[in-house]
């Protein structure tokens, strides 16, 4: 029934769509506080949490997929160190996972003002994930250029509201303390 | 007691599967399965490829050519390509290839050879007896197929053109169309079109090189690169260029389109060997297509794609990790 629906080649077929989906939420997680400063209904923001989780959700299957069938589970040290594009998309995962554990609420109030210069992490995860996936182009780079436009867009507004300070992760928040805490 | 404890495990008559159901239940999945896979079949191979539209073709079987390992099915043949003409997608050529019309076709010969010229595909086909062979088609991207291919063997069809002493190489092009094909229209590729291959002379000469004009005992479906192409199975698929319209011999080693785009991930001779990974691919095991999600199908790639014997002495001498 895989063999039918995904071709004859189901393996390849799911490790990608999966990877694009786990991006596609990323940017999608970053569309809410720009939607919200637009729209002033605090509902973006509240949906962006389950936005984020499901990104990592589908990340973690997009990676077990890609272990399980496209690499076997063989020459696992060789994968991870010697391939740049294989670099790139786990340094966009591995962001996420402390993303994931401190997004309780719970872990925001503990975190406080912390809370939200480490979820500036997310910016690195989808440009990680964007070089991840542009690096493994072989000659047609349109749809990447889309993915790339979008991200560039929602990096320039961080940028426009607070600043380089509003990009870098696990920087001292900027006297903008207002602007910091929906960026 | 009048309520007779049951004891926990006990369960009801109504709970119980009769024995028809119980024996039908296996033919019912196999049924479903059958019939699920009966639906998916036509949605994978695109509307827009009538397999009727291929002609029969009469040849030879060459068994010392061929392998007896389990071939891929037609279907995957034929919907899972790289073609980049027509998309990037795998399944993008057998959904636009249509679109390209292979009849008339004529190629054009010309270089250091006594007789260039253009010549239509019938008349080089005929002085010619067609032969199948089977043959191991391994990709670069780690996958690979077994594919019964019927053609000529090259060597007899460049000879036809009398190359001379300075012919060191042969050069070949793909058809450049943007009107018939898509993805020479696409702004973002960054192919240098038309697609370009080449094989030294001897390479070109080797028995096992093949002029490829059928599979599966018709004619190439266009995403197979209709109506000739190549078929090297010692190298990697990129090499085999589809859908031929000019053929050059020269004197100097021909730029190739892989090269041309990333000269540190894919070389001229691109030999299989799997002891030299692509920065991108490992390449000491394949996926053998079709190969499922609960079922994978690796298989442990060889050296020259198992032909070592017929061409390994061609790289005598030569570091096949410089060169490849």
């Amino acid at each position: 029934m895989a063999a039918g629906l995904l071709g004859p080649d189901p393996g390849q077929e799911l490790t990608q769509a999966l990877g694009l989906a786990a991006l596609q939420l990323l940017i999608a997680t970053l569309c809410m506080t720009p939607m919200q400063r637009w729209t002033g209904w605090v509902g973006w923001v509240r949906i962006r949490r389950m936005l984020g989780l499901c990104a990592f959700f589908y990340a973690c299957l997009h990676v077990l997929s890609f272990l399980q069938f496209m690499v076997g589970w063989q020459d696992l040290w060789a994968t991870f160190t010697t391939r740049p594009y294989i670099i790139a998309g786990s340094v966009a995962f591995l962001v996420l996972i402390p993303l994931s554990l401190t997004s309780t609420r719970g872990m925001m109030r503990r975190l406080g003002p912390n809370w939200k210069r480490l979820h500036r992490l997310a910016y690195l995860s989808v440009v990680a994930a964007w070089v991840h996936f542009v690096w493994q182009a072989r000659s047609d780079i349109g749809e990447m250029l889309v993915y790339g436009l979008l991200i560039a867009v929602l990096l320039w507004f961080r940028w426009r509201w607070n600043g380089w300070r509003g990009l870098l992760p696990l920087t001292a928040s900027n006297s903008r303390a207002n602007s910091d805490r929906v960026g | 007691m009048l309520i007779p404890r049951r004891p926990s495990w006990t369960i009801s008559h109504s709970e119980v599967t009769p024995e028809r159901v119980f024996l039908n239940r296996r033919k019912f999945m196999a049924g479903l399965a059958l019939g699920t896979a009966g639906l998916c079949a036509p949605l994978g191979l695109s509307a827009a490829f009538r397999p009727a539209d291929l002609k029969e073709l009469e040849y030879t079987p060459a068994p010392a050519f061929s392998t007896d390992e389990d071939k891929t099915p037609f279907e995957d043949v034929v919907r899972y390509n790289n073609f980049y003409e027509f998309g990037t997608a795998k399944d993008d050529p057998a959904r636009y290839a249509h679109e390209m019309s292979v009849d008339p076709w004529s190629v054009q010969v010309d270089g250091e050879c006594d007789r260039p010229g253009t010549y239509a595909l019938e008349d080089l086909l005929k002085p010619h007896a067609l032969e199948e062979r089977v043959y191991r088609l391994r990709c670069v991207e780690a996958w690979s197929m077994v594919i019964p291919w019927i053609g000529v063997p090259l060597a007899d069809m460049l000879k036809r053109f009398e190359p001379n002493s300075r012919a060191k190489y042969v050069y070949f092009e793909t058809l450049h169309d943007p009107d018939q094909m898509r993805g020479q229209r696409s702004l973002f590729s960054t192919v240098d079109w038309p697609y370009r291959e080449g094989l030294r002379m001897d390479e070109a000469m080797n028995e096992l090189s093949f002029f490829t004009v059928g599979l599966y005992g018709k004619t190439l479906p266009n995403q197979n690169g209709a109506p000739f192409r190549l078929v090297v199975p010692w190298k990697y698929g990129f090499k085999s260029i589809k859908s031929i319209v000019r053929i050059r011999f020269q004197e100097e080693q021909p730029a190739t389109t892989w090269e041309m785009i990333a000269p540190q991930e894919y070389g001229f001779y691109a030999n299989v060997n799997p002891e030299v990974d692509h920065p991108r691919w490992s390449q000491k095991r394949e996926r053998r297509l079709p190969s499922g999600l609960l079922s994978p199908n690796w298989v442990e790639t060889q050296k020259f794609n198992g032909y070592g014997e017929q061409v390994a002495h061609l790289y005598k001498g030569m570091d096949l990790r410089q060169n490849y």
